[in-house]
């Protein structure tokens, strides 16, 4: 199975060295030829501004959108989970959702870099597996989920707030679950897909 | 659910933020305007400080960490993280840009140095601290100190990218050779870079540095940004390159572009085209003061 990364900006190579190492093949993706080779997207982590205008320099929004739409099955981290939300708040105004994902996020929600923290976070769900341990979460400048819409599942929670969310075939999270060795998020997601 | 621990100013969160800066160009500015420019560009963060290095060049004098008013004013402008520039060695410095919120923290060899024998002991701060290398030991040590991210100096303020391709050429060679090193001659290289032991011996195993590289000083074009990407960088940072051309606005969102698809010379020759006069540069062996000699 091949699992896209869009290798626009940010922790791709992180992302590809963890999807390798639970037997997906990961290919970069920067240009609309690359994502239509595809079954699976990983979105990184990175700054969601630069993403989003590299998204639109590539010509990738439109043919991500059609793929979304058709349900391609995708996972967004921190910047990926903000570009793919369908509200973001302190955001730039030019910076347009692909609204694949019913929450509202806050860009920055957790405060700036001095704020940002490790945590360890409990992941349960309908179907998920039973983990016995938490999953240790690291949250850089990250965003807050401040509104899930109906049918999302919410994974995950830190202090309230979700901080790993799923609505069919996408799921989010506000951390970097590349960041760490722990590969039960990414499996989780390949082995849905 | 209130009771969960937060951990911050953890190696991994510090180091984390350059993942996230990847890929990316982060570029000098002086004012908010600027930093507004930078990031319509599509920067991955700013660098507030008060000249950009061609001015302190040609200025002289001593160069200090920025106006905390200006830093609090380009923090103001833009949504992507704030970097700001310490003196080498100058911890009070640090302390103050620590307590101004800023994302990173450069102890750089752009400013005079505040001390001739020490750098900043960055262990003892939450906010991250990158630092500058002209080669593996220089970066190793920065290491041991605390830095989390390393660029590679070049010789800022010159528009001449021949330096930075030395250092990182450097820095690349050595790691290349270390992970063909057997387990005795580890002991050799730490001797011979200075650095400790264990650091070298993790670059043997791994084959990169513990953290990530970027790279400095020099780069102008986008074909700059390319050929420095292709030595092993793993962003770059841009400062009199953008502000200093003809028309920064358009170079800026060129070197970004470039510094994406740095290995598709198709997409370097659209995006190089039309962009006005780069910065004007200046022979290396012309320079009263080299800047990348600043740092221990």
């Amino acid at each position: 199975m091949k699992v896209g990364v869009l290798a626009l900006q940010g922790a791709f190579t992180r992302h590809a060295a963890v999807l390798t190492d639970v037997g997906a093949a990961p290919i970069e993706v920067r240009t609309p030829e690359h994502l239509s080779g595809v079954d699976a997207l990983v979105m990184p982590g990175g700054e969601s501004t630069t993403m989003s205008m590299l998204l639109d320099i590539a010509d990738l929004r439109q043919p991500l959108v059609e793929r979304l739409a058709h349900g391609l099955p995708v996972f967004g981290t921190c910047a990926g989970m903000i570009l793919l939300a369908s509200s973001v708040t302190d955001g730039r105004s030019d910076q347009e959702p692909l609204a694949a994902i019913d929450i509202g996020v806050r860009r920055n929600g957790y405060g700036r870099q001095i704020d940002s923290f490790e945590a360890d976070v409990d992941v349960g769900g309908e179907g998920l597996p039973d983990w016995d341990t938490p999953f240790h979460g690291v949250f850089i400048r990250a965003p807050v989920v401040e509104r899930v819409g109906d049918g999302i599942e919410v994974l995950a929670s830190v202090d309230d707030s979700p901080v790993l969310c799923r609505q069919g075939h996408v799921m989010v999270a506000s951390f970097h679950p590349e960041l760490t060795d722990d590969r039960r998020i990414h499996e989780l997601f390949v082995e849905a897909v | 659910m209130s009771d969960i621990t937060r951990s911050t100013g953890t190696q991994l969160v510090k180091r984390g933020l350059a993942e996230m800066l990847k890929g990316g160009v982060v570029m000098d500015v002086v004012d908010p305007e600027q930093a507004r420019i930078a990031e319509d560009a599509g920067a991955v963060a700013v660098m507030a400080l008060e000249r950009v290095p061609s001015d302190i060049r040609r200025d002289g004098g001593v160069a200090r960490m920025s106006d905390p008013e200006m830093i609090e004013g380009i923090k103001a402008a833009v949504t992507i993280p704030v970097m700001a520039k310490a003196r080498i060695g100058h911890f009070a410095e640090a302390q103050i840009l620590q307590a101004l919120g800023v994302d990173y923290v450069d102890e750089s060899e752009v400013l005079t140095p505040a001390d001739e024998a020490h750098h900043i002991d960055k262990w003892a701060f939450d906010v991250p601290f990158v630092c500058g290398a002209t080669n593996l030991g220089e970066a190793l040590r920065r290491i041991s100190e605390g830095a989390c991210l390393i660029r590679s100096k070049g010789e800022a303020g010159t528009g001449n990218i021949v330096e930075a391709v030395r250092h990182l050429r450097s820095i690349m060679g050595d790691i290349g050779r270390i992970t063909k090193a057997d387990s005795a001659e580890l002991f050799d290289w730490a001797k011979r870079l200075q650095s400790p032991l264990s650091l070298v011996q993790e670059i043997a195993e791994t084959g990169e540095l513990p953290v990530p590289m970027f790279c400095a000083g020099g780069i102008a074009t986008p074909a700059d940004a390319s050929l420095v990407m292709q030595l092993g960088a793993q962003s770059v940072f841009v400062g009199s390159g953008i502000f200093k051309s003809d028309d920064p606005a358009p170079r800026a969102r060129a070197i970004v572009e470039a510094t994406t698809n740095f290995t598709d010379p198709v997409i370097l020759g659209k995006v190089s085209r039309g962009l006005g006069a780069a910065m004007p540069g200046l022979e290396i062996d012309t320079l009263e003061t080299r800047l990348a000699d600043r740092g221990w």
